[in-house]
């Protein structure tokens, strides 16, 4: 049994990952990214301690709901509890449910062995250069790149997801270059560009936190399926 | 016996021509179908004529309240002259009064409710009619008021009891409207009679006298039936011959109904997988094409929207948007792993796209994880359409009721023909806890409703003590509720017999008392607070609490937290005991039913404080779904504490939950949501629960339509076990509905 920092449990998740799922959003992580809508979840302050029995359990209780969906750990970051995390996956898949990462691909190493129990990944590919990777997310890419060698080799099936800004990275270069780029993951299943929202403004005042994209209008939905197009050409 | 060798050609099996017996007939002759919605055709040329001409009358009938209303007639089954919307473009026809839209006024009942509707609509009643009702003869009401004893008067005027069917009909009554297109009137007639001449045998107690007197009412009632229908130019003294006649036939059973009474809900049973008998036929003989079928079904359920009661604006409060509870239910499995699914199924859906959405007739799906995949997904399908369909057990309903049952009003299963149920409103529980704290006074208007109680002193309520106290007093309710319901059906039986809809039963079919409970979920987590909180009751002059201070957290129902769902199913297990108890009018059974459909508004209006923290006034949460905002571990976590809720020997007239989601929440694409609906629905009731109103939609949505309801004509929306137009709704109770929680946050 370990005992991992959760922020909170949804026990109806419809959007992440396939068929309803347990999401279990874990505290903590290192990247800072200008868009990021969950703050309360960089840090391990206000933490729910619990433990990796107590997430099988629920998962058990409610089996008759995961059957055609699972579980998915989301966060933060949830690569940064990794024996939590290990624990969580090995116990899931004991009872026969599909597991799920949502992540950034930063944690702390042991990725074999975390994906090794891993059934699915949403990838955030924040950005695919050095540079812009670093403006978005405040950090270098090599800890990425480590994930990301460990998942190509593993073969895992793979939901890619990026957010879009505007003037940011809402180029069609951009996206065409996402698209070469993710042909290195040998089974894309899907491939998901968010558009940007102002609905975590309001939890960077209440956390008083500068809101780094001040001004910063949300992404036009339509542009966003436009682009999107151009993925499935 | 075949003697109806033209009408029943082709059809297989024998008993059920032998003896009174649909559900065989069905089982014997059905084809299921497994397919997807690709076949199903858009609404005819004539369909939408009739329907444009509906429309504006529906308009015309919200700006005014009514349409018009009959004044020199009262109900009866073949008593006004036959009347049609658009007769040339009409395939099926009745309508209840010779004009769309205008009301009944049924007096037998009570002459108060007459009058006070006719009022406030500024219509006056036939001065002839109104001498006849007050002067040569007695209503059901009059009947009740020389009985209730004074405990009844006191606990309905504090509104222990309310919504009791003691001035109108009683309803939840469904006859087995398809025997006549089975069997034709003669047959059914032979049959009465014989059930007649074998009561000769017995000792002629007072209920066989009774029963014999009911029985002839009830052969008078298929006769007016056979005039009724010659009336339109048919002659249903024989059984149907083809798909049209079949559903004209069914029809004119349910128009007989609610011809003759104007009960809560009229609902009209399990007709869609019977009719596809008929329309199979005749496509077999090449005599009917799928825009046809289509045409005929859109007809039908234009005709059950039309239809319409006499109600005051009271009444309105209590169960707002004019609802009929024209229940129709669709699906469900037989014994054989088979489901009772037709191409006729998705014709009723599909109604609500080729006539828009409207709350009435009540779909209700009978689901069952066997159900065909196509089926499910294009149920899930229309809901994220319309909001206009509810889901109902089929696995926890069947074991009780076989596979021919059908539902009542909301939730209340009963096995069609063989079943009557006998409603009785509710009862609110959360007032009863206050009575136990404050020794049995109003804690609104200081009246002694039960006697022989004490007052409460305690600083801090003892959980121990109340729940003796809450016991004693539970058992003194259900005594006053059951002489309520005893005297009421007993009345209802002498004054407004249903002769009509009991003809179209077995002979003495077994019958259901059905109880109800209102606050349910305040009455839960209020004992959580008194048990793993610190409640002090605050006082006033004389005693009586009319707040509480809380101190600390308590576990609230609706996070499938075993500490407070587990006081959930024992209250509901309590209260059932001691209402079974009592001996109950002609030897039936007690149900039990935790449902409130909009009344939980007024219910809450009329409660004081309640010691979970709820301020006084502050509406109930509606059926039995956790109290608003209290269901703080998600969407399952709020499921599965009320599928805790026991239905079998418990809760057998139902558990109503309504859900409500956000679109976006449901999942990304049409396809995803579909399939997240339909699994949610799998999860929910594998483990047992009963009910669900489902929504998908956004309080935005809700938010824009109070602000320009002419913008929302026909926005849908369900609310514990019914469908209403939301903009009919009052501002109290559309706000109420808004502060619900809607599951999904980004």
């Amino acid at each position: 049994m370990q005992t991992g920092y959760i922020d909170s449990i949804e026990t109806m998740g419809l959007v992440d990952g396939p068929g309803i799922r347990m999401v279990v959003f874990l505290k903590g992580c290192q990247l800072r990214c200008l868009y990021c809508h969950n703050p309360e979840t960089w840090d391990r302050v206000h933490s729910l301690l619990t433990t990796s029995e107590d997430i099988a359990f629920r998962v058990k209780r409610n089996l008759s709901y995961y059957q055609n969906g699972g579980i998915t750990f989301s966060g933060g970051e949830p690569l940064l509890q990794p024996e939590f995390l290990i624990d969580c996956l090995k116990r899931c898949k004991e009872l026969g449910v599909h597991t799920a990462l949502d992540t950034a691909g930063v944690g702390i190493g042991q990725y074999e062995e975390i994906l090794s129990y891993t059934d699915l990944v949403i990838l955030d590919i924040k950005a695919i250069r050095e540079e812009d990777y670093q403006k978005i997310t405040g950090h270098a890419m090599a800890e990425f790149e480590k994930f990301k060698e460990v998942l190509v080799r593993l073969q895992k099936p793979v939901w890619i997801r990026q957010v879009i800004v505007p003037g940011m990275n809402d180029t069609e270069e951009n996206i065409l270059e996402l698209k070469e780029y993710i042909k290195q993951f040998p089974k894309v299943e899907k491939v998901e560009l968010l558009p940007y929202h102002l609905l975590g403004v309001e939890k960077y005042h209440r956390l008083h936190i500068p809101y780094p994209l001040e001004g910063v209008p949300a992404m036009a939905e339509d542009k966003v399926q436009k682009l999107t197009e151009l993925l499935k050409r | 016996m075949n003697i109806y060798e033209e009408e029943w050609r082709q059809f297989k099996g024998t008993e059920w021509k032998e003896s009174i017996d649909v559900a065989k007939f069905i089982e014997e002759n059905y084809q299921e179908y497994t397919g997807e919605d690709t076949f199903l055709a858009g609404p005819s040329e004539k369909t939408k004529k009739v329907w444009s001409i509906c429309e504006d009358l529906l308009r015309q009938e919200l700006e005014k309240g009514v349409l018009d209303i009959e004044v020199n007639r009262v109900s009866g089954i073949n008593n006004f002259e036959p009347g049609y919307i658009d007769k040339e473009s009409e395939v099926i026809v009745g309508l209840q009064t010779d004009a769309p839209l205008k009301r009944i006024v049924n007096p037998y009942g009570g002459m108060r409710m007459v009058e006070q509707a006719l009022g406030a609509y500024g219509y006056t009643l036939n001065p002839d009619i109104k001498k006849h009702f007050t002067t040569y003869r007695r209503t059901h009401n009059d009947g009740v008021f020389a009985a209730y004893p004074s405990d009844v008067r006191r606990a309905r005027h504090n509104a222990l009891l309310t919504g009791l069917p003691d001035a109108y009909g009683r309803g939840r009554i469904i006859g087995d409207y398809r025997r006549i297109a089975l069997y034709g009137i003669d047959y059914l007639v032979e049959k009465k009679q014989e059930d007649l001449k074998a009561l000769e045998s017995l000792d002629l107690t007072e209920y066989i006298i009774r029963l014999r007197e009911e029985i002839n009412l009830q052969i008078l009632a298929l006769q007016d039936m056979k005039a009724m229908a010659a009336s339109y130019g048919f002659d249903i003294s024989k059984p149907a011959k083809t798909a049209q006649e079949a559903i004209q036939w069914t029809y004119f059973g349910y128009l007989a109904a609610i011809k003759e009474n104007n009960g809560a809900a009229m609902s009209l049973g399990r007709t869609s997988t019977f009719l596809d008998i008929y329309m199979e036929r005749d496509f077999c003989e090449g005599t009917l094409t799928e825009e046809q079928a289509q045409e005929l079904i859109d007809q039908f359920i234009i005709k059950l929207r039309m239809a319409r009661h006499l109600r005051t604006p009271e009444y309105n409060e209590l169960f707002a948007g004019d609802p009929t509870w024209v229940t129709e239910s669709i699906g469900g499995m037989l014994e054989n792993g088979h489901s009772l699914v037709t191409k006729n199924s998705y014709r009723y859906l599909h109604t609500l796209i080729n006539l828009s959405s409207a709350p009435e007739p009540n779909m209700t799906i009978l689901w069952s994880d066997h159900l065909p995949e196509n089926f499910k997904k294009y149920c899930a399908k229309i809901s994220i359409l319309t909001d206009s369909i509810q889901y109902e057990n089929d696995e926890v309903m069947r074991p009780l009721h076989g596979s021919d049952y059908a539902i009542a009003c909301c939730v209340s299963a009963m096995t069609v023909g063989k079943q009557m149920q006998f409603f009785g409103a509710r009862c609110n529980l959360a007032k009863a806890l206050l009575y136990a704290i404050n020794g049995g006074c109003d804690e609104r208007t200081g009246d002694v409703v039960v006697e022989g109680f004490e007052k409460m002193t305690d600083d801090v309520l003892d959980y121990d003590k109340v729940m003796t106290a809450y016991d004693s007093m539970l058992e003194r309710v259900s005594k006053t509720y059951v002489d309520a319901m005893n005297i009421i059906h007993y009345m209802h039986d002498k004054y407004a017999y249903e002769a009509g809809q009991m003809a179209l039963h077995d002979t003495d079919p077994e019958k259901l008392m059905a109880f109800g409970i209102a606050g349910f979920s305040v009455a839960v987590d209020s004992l959580s607070a008194i048990k793993y909180a610190t409640v002090r009751p605050i006082r006033d002059e004389n005693g009586i609490a009319i707040d509480f201070d809380i101190e600390g957290d308590f576990p609230k129902y609706g996070n499938d937290d075993d500490r407070v769902d587990q006081i959930a199913v024992d209250l509901a297990q309590l209260f059932h005991q001691k209402l079974s108890a009592h001996p109950l009018y002609k030897g039936a059974r007690a149900t039990l039913s935790i449902l409130t459909i909009t009344s939980n508004v007024v219910y809450g209006k009329k409660t004081g404080a309640t010691p979970d923290g709820r301020e006084a006034g502050v509406p109930f949460a509606p059926g039995a779904n956790p109290m608003h905002g209290r269901d703080e571990s998600g969407a399952i976590a709020s499921l599965n504490s009320v599928a805790k809720i026991p239905y079998a020997n418990c809760c057998e007239d139902g558990i109503s939950n309504t859900f409500s989601i956000v679109p976006d929440a449901l999942g990304h694409t049409e396809e995803e949501r579909i399939d997240n609906l339909v699994h949610l629905m799998d999860g929910y009731f594998t483990r047992g629960a009963q009910h669900l109103n489902v929504n998908v939609l956004n309080r935005e949505t809700l938010l824009d339509a109070m602000e320009h309801p002419d913008n929302y004509p026909t926005l849908t929306i369900r609310i514990s076990g019914y469908a209403v137009r939301f903009n009919r709704l009052s501002k109290e109770q559309q706000l109420e509905v808004i502060n619900r929680t809607f599951h999904g946050s980004i």
